[in-house]
């Protein structure tokens, strides 16, 4: 995301690190939300035997 | 963005493999059973996405109209035929039974599969990464206590047509529920200090003396064999899944990182 991040190699920054971290964590939570949690009819019918399956709160 | 490249790099693998076997799982063991619970949910009139006990309104209106088209039905529940006419009316699009409703399930449990993965991997770099397979078993353990076991004590799995409290008021107690179970988690197992034990105890029972939203009624078409016989191959289910995602990440990242001691020094 922030371009002093991409010329790091392998002497990444701690906050750096964190960064990318805690980015990466946000993108898989965003997903998690996307397709267990969404309220859009399509996006549940879609994935409704999953919901119901890794028991997210369905319906 | 080496690191982030690489831990995307390894949720992707793990979530494939995990969410692919997650899928041929659900097949035999759950779908049907959501099969099942549907054929009964249709009985008793539609798809009812809040209280079963309340009717769709419209179905008194049609319900003689529709009668000739449906010469099976109960006599004694009028609303069935409506109901059985139009459920994609009221709800929208859906996949066709059969292979296309497999085939969206795969996608839906590879893309949750990646998700959970990416949290997986992330967290698990904070506290030094995960090195092989074994302790990806045992980080497994824990995302299966944390996503799994913690929420479905206060909100069993549901089968269609069971009863539920509110949608939103449940999703925000399943996110707590599971946010305070891996924060406790994670101090009973990265902080060697007593009273911060007690405190991870606490954090992990206190969701279930708050207590889930319940629903109104607990009426039910669903027979309590079917819902027991659910709720135990969803967890069985997912046990298999998150041992398997922890203990690819533990494969591949080892695979990759090689002689590296950590994520970021590796196939940058």
């Amino acid at each position: 995301m922030n371009t002093a991040s991409v010329s790091l190699g392998a002497s990444v920054s701690s906050q750096s690190r964190f960064m990318q971290l805690a980015l990466a964590a946000l993108l898989g939570t965003f997903i998690i939300g996307f397709v267990g949690f969404s309220h859009i009819d399509a996006v549940h019918n879609a994935g409704h035997d999953n919901r119901h399956s890794m028991a997210f709160p369905c319906h | 963005m080496n690191l982030f490249r690489n831990v995307v790099f390894i949720a992707a693998i793990a979530g494939l493999v995990a969410g692919v076997a997650l899928a041929c799982m659900q097949a035999y063991a759950t779908v049907p059973l959501i099969l099942k619970a549907e054929v009964h949910e249709q009985a008793e009139g539609g798809h009812s996405h809040e209280n079963a006990a309340a009717p769709a309104p419209a179905d008194a209106a049609t319900g003689n109209a529709m009668s000739s088209s449906a010469p099976a039905a109960s006599n004694a529940m009028t609303p069935a035929p409506a109901a059985q006419a139009a459920p994609e009316e009221d709800e929208g699009w859906a996949p066709a039974d059969g292979f296309e409703r497999f085939a969206y399930n795969v996608v839906s449990n590879v893309v949750t599969g990646i998700g959970f993965a990416l949290v997986l991997v992330a967290v698990s770099e904070f506290a030094g990464g995960i090195g092989n397979w074994r302790q990806g078993v045992f980080w497994g353990l824990a995302g299966f206590a944390i996503f799994t076991l913690a929420p479905g004590l206060g909100l069993p799995p549901e089968l269609p047509a069971m009863p539920a409290a509110d949608l939103t008021q449940r999703q925000i107690w399943w996110l707590a529920t599971v946010v305070a179970t891996a924060i406790g988690l994670g101090l009973i197992a990265f902080r060697k200090s007593l009273p911060l034990t007690i405190l991870a105890v606490l954090l992990i029972v206190a969701p279930h003396i708050v207590g889930a939203p319940q629903p109104d009624s607990f009426e039910t078409p669903i027979p309590e064999g079917l819902h027991h016989q659910f709720v135990v191959a969803v967890t069985l289910t997912n046990l298999v899944f998150w041992l398997v995602l922890g203990a690819v990440v533990g494969i591949v990242r080892g695979r990759f990182t090689g002689t590296a001691t950590s994520l970021r020094d590796s196939f940058a």
